[in-house]
């Protein structure tokens, strides 16, 4: 197993992935995108997984001076499965963001009514007066200094 | 070569093509398909790489729910049934930055194996994947269940409609 095919697999898949978050305008189409890096990551784990650096024939590694072995290698070569093991938790989290980035992009379409990323203006937005209560608040006299008609914003 | 690197130069030949179609397709349903290919070789590519459970949860989790959700959101944002033409803004910077990454990053991978050859390993069956997990890595474990749960609260709170909240 040649393992320089599925990283160069691997690297290519992650510099589309950049480019589609640069080229495309379409919030959904940017999340694909990001879909694409998080794959590759996934593919580079699972593939470091296999093949580690230390395991490549073309490079001599050098060999351990310390006579005994640190705790640390101990460790590394306690856990065989660690690439996966990331792998695993890489797609959770993907799994997280993709539903968080998919509410943040239909909340967007509601009060936008667009998802074109160039469209989004972040220094034209009129600040948000918080959060309101939902029940029936008792009628609060006007603020007696303010000229707002908005209410005591609360 | 052997067969695991010809199917392995079969499946990244795949994966690689669809995710340029993906990343240029002008049909923004027919993206969330190529990533469906795209999404389906690299599982393959993780079978051919011994890594059993990340391929079968690769394809229940990514090609199963993500992109079903993702699909969702293209339905639901009013999406321009055929082709469109105001899916990108102009390309050289973008295809400047991601061709050097991924270029970059292929050669520097390239030059770290050159064409050395490894041993596959073990298969990465579920057993073994599991014990590995509940033994060394029970406490990221945790977390990332309490992480995915506050994401479920998150995106029930942003996406919920509060009555008299409208604006």
């Amino acid at each position: 197993m040649r393992p320089v095919i599925p990283y160069v697999v691997a690297a290519l898949l992650f510099g589309l992935g950049v480019y589609g978050v640069l080229r495309r305008r379409n919030a959904v189409l940017v999340l694909m995108s990001v879909e694409l890096m998080l794959n590759a990551v996934n593919l580079l784990l699972v593939t470091a997984n296999t093949a580690p650096l230390a395991t490549a024939t073309g490079r001599a590694v050098p060999a351990p001076v310390a006579p005994q072995p640190s705790p640390a290698a101990e460790t590394a070569a306690a856990l065989p499965f660690t690439g996966q093991a990331f792998t695993l938790f890489v797609i959770v989290i993907a799994a997280a963001e993709v539903g968080v980035g998919l509410a943040i992009v239909l909340q967007l379409f509601r009060l936008r009514g667009t998802v074109v990323v160039d469209d989004v203006r972040l220094d034209g937005h009129t600040p948000d007066t918080g959060p309101q209560a939902i029940v029936a608040a008792p009628p609060v006299a006007p603020a007696p200094d303010g000229p707002t008609t908005r209410g005591a914003g609360t | 070569m052997t067969a695991a690197d010809v199917l392995m130069l079969a499946l990244g030949a795949v994966a690689v093509g669809s995710g340029v179609l993906v990343v240029t397709t002008r049909h923004l349903v027919r993206a969330g398909l190529y990533l469906v290919v795209t999404l389906a070789a690299v599982a393959g590519l993780f079978l051919v790489l011994t890594a059993e459970l990340v391929a079968w949860v690769q394809l229940l989790i990514y090609v199963g729910a993500v992109v079903v959700l993702l699909l969702f959101a293209v339905m639901l944002t009013r999406a321009p049934i055929g082709a469109a033409d105001d899916l990108d803004r102009p390309g050289w910077p973008g295809a400047l930055i991601g061709g050097g990454t991924g270029l970059g990053l292929a050669a520097l991978l390239v030059d770290a194996y050159r064409w050395s050859t490894v041993e596959l390993p073990e298969p990465g069956t579920a057993e073994r994947l599991g014990t590995e997990l509940f033994s060394s890595w029970v406490l990221p474990f945790e977390v990332l269940s309490v992480l995915l749960l506050s994401a479920l609260v998150g995106a029930i709170a942003i996406s919920v409609r509060i009555p008299g909240r409208d604006r």
